[in-house]
């Protein structure tokens, strides 16, 4: 058990008592600090000779009575080892630094860690899409650097694990769909209609978009997360030291599992989603044989094909943004979250921006 | 100056593979501790041990005279840890890793605490470092940093693991002053895991050396004593950079 510390102000002198320690200082830091202050031009004798043990958080306070005061404390009652430690901690203390130098300091740090402007992040981004598709272009000659144990692996992460959360928000989907257009459409008598409605929304759109916000979520974020470990850990430094190349041992890998399993997931997604819309119209009254019925007539295999070549080309900008996110993640923990979350938000962008363009490009060509 | 850790007949086992029996020494208060030895002796392990981290399978620690397993909260309000790492908290500047344990265990006011977590990094060469994050240093920058955490508080007892690995011998030396500053500047006790031959020289009052084919313990001693009177082969071999 440690002494209370004590401050006791007497004529010509301030006087302190009790231990002086972390765990104790800060009941007198700020009254022993003013009182030193309150002194003026008049100088600051200091007696220790009641204190116990002084650890360096009293010794800190001592200085700071003495900074605060303008002028050299005399103290008495220190023994040789403490006027020891003073002298040292003296030694080594720099002015504290003025609340403009500190937000000089905090704004230097900030400077210093500041992500990359938009000009340099377009040159990394357009960089990094520029060495894929040279990686791409030599793949042939590096056969050597892919290693069929990873591919598969990330195959089964992005495509098989997924298929449990796209059924299930397929069929959700499907549901809410045909149950919301069914209602307004049922004063029309239009009711079976909303297997037409439900089956090209699925087909064209809703099945490749949502997937690849499924993608973006779990493999891009999982990639970047990935890729962002080894930039922090330097295992990507050490590959490049190594002579192989991170985009195609570890990009293309990633992109082409991503790519394949995709039509795979958009053909569950428009399953579900079905399924779920049937159970909706089956509820109101109509069997299943009208609405397959209804399908195949309003449905043709381009809406179908149209869908999954969507599906990849937004896997492809999905895994490339999130392979790109870890790839040139910064230094430190936080780097590996911010890469996820640039990975997750950068795919979602990308898939939707992409959306548009597929919605502009099959207009002008009849599709 | 009496003793300040006793280790007393410890032993670890892995999944009944045996790392180290019967280890004994103590340490004096005051004093450069330094254990040593080669790379899966059980260093790292022992270490562990004396800050509570891992129960030995059997024997007894105790540190400032309390027991590590049994009342590991009253160790680990006597000792500041360096890891090997630093691992410093990446989310926090320099002066906010110093200050937490301050934040956490005193009520000193915000000021107060800057003030203190201020002059422990200006103890280990800091001062114009504080408002830095860990990325935005150098591996022996952040090693002193956590030296400095690890003093936040003016702990007794400091256990160091590995202070100078992966550092040029030029930093690995500047700290090695710092160690022996602090000891004399504070008082306080070191613990330093390390196999650096120039280290353990250049610091350590006295030594244990393990090891893994022994099981256990082969010297302690003072390391100028074990470099030339030792007659264990293995000793020999690790103080005169010889090969078995």
């Amino acid at each position: 058990m440690t002494q209370a510390a004590a401050l006791h102000v007497e004529d010509d002198m301030l006087a302190l008592s009790g231990d002086l320690v972390a765990k104790n200082v800060g009941a007198i830091w700020q009254n022993s600090v003013a009182a030193a202050k309150r002194l003026g031009a008049a100088p600051l004798v200091i007696d220790i000779a009641a204190c116990g043990i002084i650890d360096t958080a009293g010794a800190t306070l001592l200085l700071t009575m003495e900074r605060s005061h303008g002028g050299p404390m005399s103290l008495r009652g220190a023994d040789e080892q403490f006027s020891a430690l003073l002298t040292q901690l003296r030694a080594v203390a720099s002015a504290p630094l003025t609340r403009a130098q500190e937000r000089l300091a905090v704004a230097e740090a900030a400077a210093a860690a500041k992500p990359p402007g938009i000009y340099e992040n377009l040159k990394i981004r357009i960089g990094f899409f520029g060495e894929t598709i040279l990686a791409l272009t030599v793949l042939a000659t590096k056969l050597r650097f892919l290693r069929g144990a990873d591919f598969a692996r990330i195959a089964d992460n992005a495509g098989f694990k997924a298929l449990p959360l796209v059924v299930m928000l397929g069929f959700l989907i499907g549901m809410i769909l045909a149950f919301q257009s069914a209602i307004p459409m049922q004063q029309f008598g239009a009711d079976l209609y909303v297997a037409d409605l439900v089956a090209l929304s699925l087909f064209r759109e809703l099945g490749p978009l949502l997937v690849a916000v499924i993608l973006a979520g779990r493999t891009g974020s999982a990639f970047a997360a990935e890729l962002g470990t080894m930039r922090v850990n330097e295992e990507i430094d050490a590959l490049t030291t190594m002579g192989i190349d991170p985009e195609t041992m570890l990009v293309l890998p990633r992109v082409a599992a991503a790519v394949l399993v995709m039509p795979a997931l958009v053909v569950t997604m428009d399953v579900a989603g079905l399924v779920g819309m049937g159970i909706v119209l089956m509820v109101f009254g109509f069997p299943p044989s009208a609405i397959i019925a209804q399908i195949t007539y309003s449905c043709g295999p381009s809406d179908f094909l149209l869908g999954l070549f969507k599906g990849m080309v937004f896997a492809a900008a999905v895994a490339m943004i999130g392979c790109r996110a870890g790839l040139t993640a910064g230094n430190g923990p936080r780097a590996v979250g911010e890469a996820a979350t640039s990975a997750v938000v950068g795919g979602i962008v990308a898939t939707v921006l992409l959306d548009g363009l597929f919605a502009v490009l099959f207009y002008r060509l009849g599709l | 100056m009496g003793a300040i850790i006793n280790v007393d007949r410890v032993s670890q086992e892995f999944g009944g593979r045996v790392i180290f029996q019967d280890v004994s020494f103590s340490i004096d208060e005051g004093e450069v501790f330094v254990i040593l030895g080669g790379s899966g002796c059980g260093k790292s392990t022992l270490l562990k041990q004396m800050i509570g981290l891992r129960p030995p399978t059997s024997g007894q620690i105790s540190v400032c005279g309390f027991d590590v397993v049994t009342q590991t909260e009253a160790v680990r309000r006597q000792i500041g840890v360096m890891f090997q790492s630093g691992a410093l908290f990446g989310s926090m500047n320099l002066l906010d890793n110093v200050a937490l344990a301050l934040a956490v265990f005193t009520d000193l006011p915000p000021s107060a605490r800057n003030e203190i977590a201020q002059m422990k990094l200006a103890m280990v060469g800091l001062a114009d470092a504080a408002f830095r994050l860990p990325a935005e240093i150098s591996g022996g920058m952040a090693k002193r940093a956590a030296i400095a955490r690890a003093l936040a508080l003016d702990p007794p007892v400091l256990f160091l693991d590995e202070p100078s690995a992966g550092l040029d011998p030029i930093t690995s030396a500047g700290l090695d002053r710092l160690i022996l500053e602090l000891r004399d500047t504070l008082g306080a006790t070191f613990v330093v895991v390390t196999h650096e031959l120039q280290s353990i020289l250049a610091i350590s009052d006295r030594c244990v050396m393990l090891d893994r084919a022994a099981q256990g313990m082969i010297a302690l001693g003072q390391p100028r004593d074990l470099q030339a009177h030792s007659d264990v082969k293995m000793v020999q071999a690790f103080f005169n950079r010889e090969s078995l």
